[in-house]
């Protein structure tokens, strides 16, 4: 299980004024924080208020990558953005997100190629919205895994999206994001990687560290790999550790949570 | 139609054992072990870089107990650990592994000082790099060990045994006199990751460990020892960090426990001679655990040695994808 850290986003206040005052501290900071943590990745997000967002999206990058060797989650929607963010970055990247149309797959894909990136691909496109069934999100899916085929993206590079909504307005969804998981796992040998926006799950309900933690468990046993999560959750890493053991994906020891928990990449 | 292949994500760390004169050791060569990122000998698949490699058993006690087509094989260099060692070595051993079972009181109890004179007397008589294990007594050894590690600083020894009672002791010596150390645990696999975790928190550089997981001879829970060795290779290929290092066997010392091994073809017609039965019965102990992904097989009789020792060569030419 890879958590990618969610933390550094212009979306939290002391991100967005550590990017007005072009300080890094705060940054390198949850950089050093979430990777001690155990996060795989760290997702790098300048929010909505950047009034320069090629600069913003640089001092972010700069500054994670001052602080730690954790390879680097580019969040955006801006592919521009995106591609001057891989240039800036040290180590293989993660770009966050493509989705299921051919224009996108035609401007993410080559560029994961060029750098070494891999792709987080969301199980919808502009046209379907979210879809409803994971009849639907299965065959958009397998759009995202015949590109890989296609560009020679290595299947191990992408991370499906299944898209997860929140229980408290869309609460069929979440059965139809585990069967896309299901069917995304069989799509190829070797399978794609899988990846979801873990929080969104839970928005705007009470009790939503509880909510995350059940989800991630459920998500995990129908084949999820990966989540944009919180490391500082100790209960949602504590689930994720020992759902690991549980499915057999990691071999038993008394410390087991707590190695899970322990920093995987080097802290300057 | 692709040659579909296997890979992993994961590797075994490398290790060297021995320091030559520029690394602050006297051996006249290293070895290392290792490095890789396939299953043993699937070099179609990933990487194998480095031969498993025998070390020789030799103890400072003449090993009265051995069966006597043991004894036989090594004639006068019993109780005489250099000279013992030297025809090792001379006989196609990679290295020599010592054990100091005179530290037992049960064996005369030598001192800690005295020990350590035996370790020097064999390496001033081998090129080769040395593993060196106490007498099995917890409390004896703590003091064996630490003495053994600072007389020797920088040589880089192979020293053993570290487990779950005495793991901070020999890391400790390891750590500050620059030596490489031997994680043991009882045939668990969870015990010997546990180990694990308890030394890398110490600071270990994990590079200078090797896991002894235990392992049974053939006919005497071979293979459980292998199921448990090759589920700890299988974890660190997939990226379990915490069981990826190289591993050692005492092959010699459990396949000859056997009464098949021993036993004499005057008492067991049937058995055919024990000159053979009892090399054959290490062999395939070692062999089968070559499969397992052993890199260190620890063994006693010299023909054994030899024969796996070609069994090695021959596994590990390059293998190309039908």
């Amino acid at each position: 299980m890879e958590i990618i850290g969610e933390r550094i986003n212009g979306m939290f206040t002391d991100i967005k004024q550590a990017i007005i005052d072009g300080n890094p501290e705060p940054v390198a900071a949850w950089a050093v924080k979430q990777t001690q943590l155990g996060a795989a990745w760290l997702d790098i997000n300048i929010g909505a208020a950047a009034t320069d967002p090629s600069k913003a999206f640089k001092f972010l990058i700069e500054a994670a990558q001052g602080a730690v060797d954790t390879p680097l989650a580019l969040d955006s929607t801006n592919y521009d953005l995106i591609e001057e963010g891989l240039a800036l970055c040290k180590h293989p990247a993660l770009i966050n997100s493509c989705h299921a149309d051919r224009h996108k797959i035609e401007r993410v894909f080559p560029m994961a190629i060029k750098y070494n990136a891999s792709i987080i691909g969301l199980a919808m496109s502009e046209e379907s919205g979210i879809p409803k069934s994971s009849d639907v999100r299965v065959g958009l899916a397998m759009e995202l895994v015949a590109a890989a085929d296609e560009f020679g993206l290595p299947m191990e590079n992408l991370y499906i999206d299944p898209l997860i909504l929140p229980v408290n307005v869309a609460q069929d969804h979440f059965i139809e994001a585990l069967e896309t998981l299901r069917q995304v796992k069989l799509m190829a040998d070797p399978s794609p990687k899988t990846t979801c926006g873990l929080s969104n799950v839970s928005q705007r309900c009470a009790n939503r560290n509880l909510i995350n933690r059940t989800a991630l468990v459920l998500l995990m046993g129908a084949g999820l790999d990966s989540a944009i999560a919180n490391p500082a959750d100790t209960d949602l890493m504590d689930a994720a550790a020992t759902a690991r053991v549980l499915l057999n994906k990691e071999i038993y020891c008394d410390s087991y949570a707590d190695l899970f928990k322990s920093a995987r990449h080097t802290i300057h | 139609m692709p040659y579909l292949t296997e890979k992993s994500s994961g590797s075994i760390s490398t290790v060297v054992l021995g320091a030559t004169k520029e690394n602050g050791g006297t051996r006249g060569y290293t070895l290392t072990i290792g490095g890789q990122n396939s299953l043993p000998f699937q070099n179609y698949e990933g990487v194998d870089p480095h031969r498993a490699v025998i070390a020789a058993e030799i103890l400072d006690i003449e090993p009265v107990s051995w069966p006597d087509e043991l004894k036989k094989a090594w004639g006068g260099v019993l109780g005489d650990p250099a000279a013992w060692a030297k025809k090792a070595v001379e006989g196609g051993a990679d290295m020599v592994y010592i054990k100091l079972l005179s530290a037992d009181p049960d064996n005369g109890g030598r001192s800690a000082n005295d020990c350590a004179e035996t370790v020097r007397a064999v390496l001033e008589a081998v090129p080769c790099p040395v593993a060196v294990q106490g007498c099995g007594v917890d409390e004896i050894d703590k003091g064996v060990i630490s003495k053994v590690a600072e007389a020797f600083a920088g040589e880089n020894l192979l020293l053993g045994l570290a487990g779950q009672e005495n793991y901070a002791t020999v890391t400790a010596a390891c750590m500050v006199h620059k030596h490489t150390l031997i994680s043991s645990s009882p045939l668990d696999i969870n015990i010997c990751k546990q180990i694990n975790i308890l030394i890398s928190e110490m600071n270990m550089p994990m590079n200078r460990v090797v896991i002894d997981p235990s392992i049974g001879g053939l006919g005497y829970g071979l293979e459980y020892s292998y199921s448990v060795m090759e589920r700890g290779r299988i974890g660190s290929l997939q990226g379990d960090k915490m069981l990826a290092m190289p591993v050692i066997g005492f092959i010699g010392s459990e396949a000859w426990k056997a009464k098949e091994a021993q036993a004499h073809e005057s008492d067991f017609p049937k058995w055919g001679s024990e000159a053979e039965r009892g090399v054959l019965w290490e062999t395939i102990t070692a062999t089968s655990l070559l499969q397992a992904g052993i890199d260190i097989l620890v063994m006693r009789h010299p023909d054994a040695i030899n024969i796996v020792k070609a069994q090695i060569e021959a596994l590990s030419q390059p293998v190309t994808a039908a």
